[in-house]
C-alpha cells in the first residue's frame, strides 16, 4: 500500500499515525508540508528512520525545492521522487491511504 | 482606528506567525497584512515560531509546484520600516535549523547613515515571552 503524508509532523500527528499503522513492505510518500518530516536534524527523523527499517520512504522533490530544503538535508535512505515518480508509485500500489 | 491614527498614537503591533509557508495561505496573508499595517506608521514587529520559522528558510523556489514565490516579499519588511523580526531559537532547533539557514534580511538605519543592518534576531523562548507581553496588539497567522 502507498501511504501519503502531507502535513508537517511538527504541527499534526499524521506522520506518527502513519508510521504506527503502516505495514512492513509498504511505501510512505511525504508531500507538501509532510516533507519537513524528512529533515535529518529535525525531531521527526527518528520516526522516519524507524520506518526505513522495513518500509520504503519517499519524498517529493518539487515540494522540497519550494521549501528551500536541499536534498542533502534529508534523512539518508529516503528517496527523492518527482511528480512522474509520484504517479508511478500510485500506479504500482493498488491502494493509496492519505493521512490527512 | 482612524481617530487613533489622527491623534498620532502609535501602538506596538506584533504579528505572530506559526505556520509553514506553502501548505496553507496563512503565511502569505500574514505577511501582506503586516506590510499594510507598517504602511500606516504603526510600530510593527514580526515573530516567527513553531512551523512559522520555515517561512524564513533561505532558498525557497516554488517554480516546480506552480505557486507564487512570495518568499522574496519578506525582503520588503525592512523597506516598510519593520525593524524587528524575532525568530524563536527553540523552534529552529527542533526542526534541525540554525540562523545560517534563514534568508538574510536587512533594513537601512536612518539614524546611522543608512547603514544596512540585520533585521532578524534569534531569541530564546524566555525573550519571546517578554516580546509578546510588551506588545499592545497581537495578530496571529
Amino acid at each position: 500500500m502507498l501511504h501519503v503524508v502531507n502535513k508537517s509532523p511538527f504541527e499534526k500527528n499524521c506522520l506518527e499515525s502513519c508510521a504506527r499503522l503502516s505495514q512492513a513492505g509498504s511505501c510512505i510518500l511525504l508531500i507538501e508540508d509532510g516533507v519537513y518530516g524528512a529533515l535529518a536534524d529535525g525531531e521527526a527523523c527518528e520516526v522516519v528512520q524507524t520506518c526505513l527499517e522495513d518500509r520504503q520512504v519517499c519524498v517529493l522533490g518539487e515540494d522540497l525545492q519550494a521549501r528551500g530544503i536541499e536534498p542533502d538535508r534529508i534523512v539518508s535512505g529516503v528517496e527523492v521522487v518527482d511528480y512522474a515518480g509520484f504517479v508511478k508509485l500510485a500506479v504500482e500500489h493498488p491502494k493509496v491511504q492519505s493521512w490527512l | 482606528m482612524s481617530e487613533e491614527l489622527q491623534s498620532g498614537i502609535v501602538k506596538k503591533f506584533l504579528y505572530i506567525n506559526r505556520r509553514a509557508p506553502h501548505g496553507t495561505n496563512y503565511a502569505q496573508e500574514g505577511l501582506e497584512v503586516a506590510l499594510i499595517g507598517a504602511a500606516f506608521d504603526q510600530d510593527v514587529a514580526m515573530a516567527y515560531l513553531d512551523d512559522g520559522v520555515f517561512q524564513l528558510k533561505a532558498g525557497q523556489d516554488t517554480k516546480a509546484i506552480g505557486t507564487k514565490n512570495f518568499s522574496a516579499t519578506y525582503r520588503a519588511l525592512g523597506d516598510y520600516d519593520v525593524k524587528r523580526v524575532y525568530v524563536e531559537r527553540e523552534s529552529l532547533e527542533r526542526r534541525g535549523l540554525s540562523e545560517d539557514d534563514l534568508m538574510p534580511l536587512v533594513y537601512e538605519d536612518e539614524d546611522d547613515d543608512w547603514e544596512e543592518k540585520p533585521l532578524i534576531h534569534v531569541v530564546s523562548a524566555r525573550e519571546m515571552q517578554q516580546i509578546i507581553s510588551e506588545s499592545d496588539v497581537l495578530l496571529n497567522f
